[in-house]
């Protein structure tokens, strides 16, 4: 295992592209921190962003998470083009020429693709606990560590995400069709549901089986957090709205897309078992 | 003598089209192999197939004794296809490490190998910066690390300049004079004649021919001879039984033999028969010739 995480590390590093666009992932994912910074001072109003009670935790989990998971585009180029470029280099061919099994040659991808989020969530982990030490109202160790599912929604989000960007690599062979297709999925996503309320089903309906889509399953796990905030809460209060919706993630939430993962990675897998190189 | 790779009734189909058919050969220790074949003839499919990248259609192969998984076995090859295929952005000694982490070896052979093909100098240049014919020897380079029990090279000149062929062939030789088994696929004939001892024949997929390269036509050579008395020399040899076809050509009387007959003796039979000969050469068809004899007759 350490043997395929080694060859998959010298093929990334030694690539300046993916070396820079690594770099800067983890740089803004700490760059978070950066938002505690926010201050307006327009006169008698004062507006800190981090006097708001987005550092508290346990709200902090959740909002960081959800940020954080914004910046896995930059590992979605380089995942697609870790798998594209070993086609039109025609390395794929020349791995398995020189020993690597099929097996492993998807394993050696699939488990960077966990490194990449392991790494990703104690990042989270780190910066989160560090911004909510010294921003939180609350310090209680039983506060700081409850709602910590969302670390294990993070990891399993970025998994699944990263998995399909592996997938998409593996059928496309271009890096850029690859990532256009992405881009096609997600609006096809939206499409499917749209019709299926439109003309198929009732809304509510068309809402529950868009929960079972890849993309929506992933999104799914980490709801948008902003509404959670008190501050929306009670503008919510005074319009007469109401935001206090459901953030929890559940265990059904979980297992959708970690099907998909499994779906993603199988069918790479049986891609390269068909194909002639 | 110790089996190295086993093919039997190999066949692999491109949708209607047929790139081997029923094809078998097998490999042994310490012979150096051509593969042999007008262009797509099937050459770089039935490699492809052993080594793992084509699926095959029907049939099998076995690496070794039969035991080994193809994966675990292609850690014993060492093989090229087609064109040399690294990472461009990565240095000779970076993509060297590559393979050996692939290959499971040590990384104490890549300043041997890389000396043996001449790149030592350039080992920290990057790939996409090299000429064809020095991917082409990295290709050679990488390929030996393992110090493969075979080595497997598909057309290793194609596209080199005349130097960049000399300087590959050299390798080869080096290699196969320490006893390396080698499979060298090529429709450059004169390449295989120079280092081959044995040879599969392919056309359209088909096994024509494999075997030692001697044996691979029931012939006997032929001879070309010059007298100043050609009709008579010619008639002589009409009658003699063991000749058959007898032309001549330019002032010159080719004689092809029926049975084995030493140039010796021929002499001496034409000169008790008062035939004195002004030029006397016996000579084996060229591979190229028998070559073509085989792939056009059937």
């Amino acid at each position: 295992m350490v043997r395929l995480l080694q060859i998959e590390f010298i093929k990334l590093w030694n690539n300046r592209a993916s070396r820079i666009l690594i770099t800067s992932y983890f740089v803004l994912l700490t760059s978070i921190a950066l938002i505690a910074a926010i201050k307006f001072d327009i006169g008698p109003v004062q507006f800190h962003l981090a006097d708001q009670g987005i550092f508290n935790f346990p709200y902090i989990w959740h909002f960081n998470t959800w940020v954080a998971a914004i910046f896995k585009l930059f590992l979605a180029i380089v995942i697609v083009s870790m798998m594209a470029n070993e086609y039109s280099n025609k390395t794929i061919k020349q791995n398995l020429i020189d020993g690597l099994s099929k097996k492993e040659f998807i394993l050696s991808k699939f488990l960077t693709v966990i490194s990449f989020a392991l790494i990703s969530t104690v990042f989270v982990f780190i910066t989160s606990i560090i911004l909510g030490l010294i921003y939180s109202d609350y310090n209680e160790i039983s506060i700081i560590f409850s709602d910590l599912e969302f670390l294990p929604a993070f990891f399993v989000k970025l998994v699944g995400f990263f998995s399909f960007c592996l997938f998409l690599g593996m059928l496309v062979k271009r890096s850029a069709f690859a990532l256009g297709f992405l881009i096609l999925w997600t609006i096809l996503e939206q499409a499917i549901f749209g019709i299926l309320g439109w003309k198929v089903m009732s809304w509510p309906a068309a809402k529950r089986v868009k929960d079972f889509f890849p993309l929506e399953s992933m999104m799914n796990l980490i709801k948008e957090p902003g509404s959670r905030l008190s501050a929306v809460q009670n503008i919510g209060d005074q319009i007469g709205e109401n935001f206090r919706f459901d953030y929890h993630t559940y265990w059904y939430e979980f297992v959708i897309v970690i099907f998909w993962t499994a779906l993603f990675i199988y069918l790479s897998y049986a891609l390269l078992k068909k194909r002639d190189l | 003598m110790q089996t190295i790779l086993t093919v039997t009734n190999l066949t692999k189909k491109f949708g209607y089209l047929t790139a081997v058919k029923d094809l078998s050969f097998t490999i042994e220790k310490g012979n150096v192999y051509g593969i042999l074949g007008p262009n797509g003839s099937g050459k770089s499919t039935t490699l492809g197939i052993i080594l793992n990248v084509v699926n095959r259609t029907s049939g099998n192969f076995s690496w070794f004794d039969g035991n080994t998984s193809t994966h675990d076995a292609l850690k014993k090859v060492g093989a090229i296809i087609e064109r040399p295929n690294f990472y461009p952005y990565m240095t000779a000694v970076q993509n060297l490490k590559l393979v050996c982490k692939i290959k499971e070896v040590p990384e104490t052979k890549i300043q041997e190998k890389l000396e043996l093909v001449g790149l030592w100098e350039r080992k920290d240049s990057k790939f996409k910066t090299f000429s064809l014919g020095m991917k082409q020897r990295l290709a050679i380079a990488s390929a030996l690390l393992n110090d493969p029990e075979i080595l497997i090279l598909d057309e290793p000149t194609n596209g080199l300049d005349p130097q960049g062929i000399h300087q590959i062939r050299q390798i080869i030789k080096k290699i196969a004079s320490e006893g390396t088994t080698i499979l060298l696929a090529s429709h450059l004939l004169d390449e295989v004649e120079k280092v081959c001892s044995h040879v599969v024949i392919l056309r359209k997929g088909e096994k024509l021919y494999s075997g030692p390269v001697d044996g691979m036509m029931a012939s006997h050579g032929f001879f070309e001879l010059r007298a100043g008395d050609m009709e008579e020399l010619k008639a002589l040899l009409e009658k003699n039984v063991s000749f058959g076809k007898v032309e001549t050509f330019n002032g010159t009387l080719t004689a092809y033999l029926k049975e084995e007959m030493d140039a010796e003796a021929l002499n001496k039979f034409l000169y008790d028969k008062g035939i004195v000969l002004s030029h006397l050469v016996k000579r084996k068809e060229s591979l190229e010739e028998q070559f073509l004899n085989l792939t056009n007759n059937k």
